[in-house]
């Protein structure tokens, strides 16, 4: 027994090695799991707070940048309400429940994001404090950019759409036949549209916007434009490569779209068995 | 280990490590050279440093990096592997009649040769091992390799440059 002892003593060393290893891998899977909940992220107080320091202090110099997208938004915003806004009448009419506002939008900024890895994360700067919850939706102006993985009270941490964890419920705006996006893991400018059928026309140059169908984000935000279409090593799907519309590389300010319904959608689907994508 | 050397190893650790969360996180040279310049702490510790506490150390290093990068246990497992090869990779290159007691294997105490046999390969399997975790499951062994080979190069070059500006000279005979 004694020699077993010393045996192991001996390669005490070696076991170490092997006990880490494990741990560091078990880590790796269990954070990367785009559902589970993380064991520490940069959304706890030092980290966020160390994260928060460096970006007030970054972002300081592209302030310009930001207010000019920032106007540019708003312009559109000003725009679209104004064709919304109602004419005076006399009449009024009750609305339907129908009609009752399904999507909830937030603003808040990106104070730590990565673009070089295969499974790239991006911390924001508001937490379960200013109501962020899990399972939110991310964008900006430009497009789609990931969605809240785990929420702290001052911070939150989202899986980028640069993840190839994150799949992506899309469609081509010209006529509306969808797929998937996933993103490959090689650059930030491109990703891939997955399973969309042979027969669909697609075209480069074709818009990419967001379904609808997930719940997660509301229909239509730009997810990018398609830059090749060829005939994948599948026959029945076509190869469909994206630029993303986003710049994550200069993305500071960014929204979040929150659906009302979710819980409902969420157990009615539940109910039918059905197994959802973002 | 004396005391002194105790707090210059926890500066210079908090010092690389503040460096490399707050500056390199999103620079690749071409896309393919990363800059991990945290691992020159772990590859300057004295060489009569005893393993196990080694293997420990790095891999706490390893995981403060990876909470502040979202990339749980990346850098843990590749720092982890870098610090079980260094003892075994000092010995198979030991110059002839061994090291001193408190020889560091830094730039200074034994020569750019000497360093750059001994940094290349180490950083290298660091890269190789964080870029099989990173990259694992979307294909490409090729880009694995190449990333690793450009990273270990940049990262070593990075190593000689932050030593000879910043570490500090023997003077004479110690």
């Amino acid at each position: 027994m004694l020699r077993i002892l010393l045996f192991l003593y001996s390669l005490r060393s070696f076991l170490l090695f092997v006990l880490l290893e494990v741990l560091a891998i078990g880590l790796i899977v269990a954070n990367n799991s785009p559902q589970g909940a993380a064991f520490f992220n940069s959304s706890n107080a030092f980290t966020g707070s160390v994260l928060k320091t460096r970006s007030d202090v970054a972002d300081f110099f592209s302030l310009a940048e930001a207010n000019s997208a920032l106007l540019t938004k708003n312009a559109e915003l000003l725009s679209e309400l104004k064709l919304l806004k109602e004419i005076p009448d006399s009449t009024f009419i009750a609305l339907d429940s129908a009609l009752e506002e399904k999507f909830e939008f937030k603003g808040a900024r990106i104070i730590s994001n990565s673009l070089r890895f295969g499974q790239n994360h991006l911390t924001l700067n508001k937490g379960s404090k200013d109501g962020i919850k899990p399972g939110m939706g991310i964008f900006n102006e430009q497009g789609v950019i990931g969605r809240v993985k785990s929420v702290s009270a001052n911070y939150s941490v989202g899986i980028s759409l640069l993840n190839t964890g994150l799949t992506l419920s899309s469609k081509l705006k010209t006529n509306n036949s969808f797929g998937t996006t996933n993103w490959d893991g090689k650059d930030s400018e491109h990703a891939r549209l997955l399973y969309v059928p042979s027969h669909v026309v697609a075209n480069v140059g074709d818009t990419i916007v967001t379904t609808g169908f997930s719940n997660v984000f509301p229909e239509g935000i730009p997810i990018g434009i398609i830059s090749s279409v060829e005939k994948g090593e599948d026959p029945n799907f076509l190869d469909i490569m994206i630029d993303l519309s986003t710049d994550f590389s200069s993305a500071h300010y960014v929204y979040l779209v929150e659906n009302n319904q979710i819980e409902e959608l969420d157990s009615l689907h539940q109910q039918a068995e059905i197994k959802d994508e973002l | 280990m004396n005391f002194r050397n105790l707090i210059y190893f926890v500066f210079l650790v908090t010092i690389l490590a503040l460096v490399q969360i707050l500056f390199l996180k999103n620079l690749a040279l071409f896309g393919v050279a990363y800059c991990f310049i945290y691992i020159i702490a772990i590859l300057s510790f004295p060489v009569n440093i005893r393993h196990f506490p080694l293997i420990l150390i790095s891999f706490g290093i390893g995981l403060i990096i990876d909470v502040f990068y979202d990339t749980l246990g990346l850098n843990a497992s590749a720092a982890t592997l870098l610090a079980f090869l260094r003892p075994y990779w000092i010995k198979s290159i030991s110059p002839n009649g061994g090291y001193d007691e408190s020889t560091k294997p830094t730039l200074h105490d034994m020569g750019i040769g000497w360093f750059i046999s001994y940094s290349l390969p180490l950083a290298f399997a660091f890269s190789l091992a964080f870029f099989i975790a990173d990259q694992w499951g979307t294909g490409g062994l090729f880009g694995v390799f190449n990333k690793s080979l450009f990273s270990s190069i940049f990262t070593v070059l990075m190593a000689i440059i932050v030593q000879l500006l910043f570490f500090k000279r023997k003077r004479g005979i110690q």
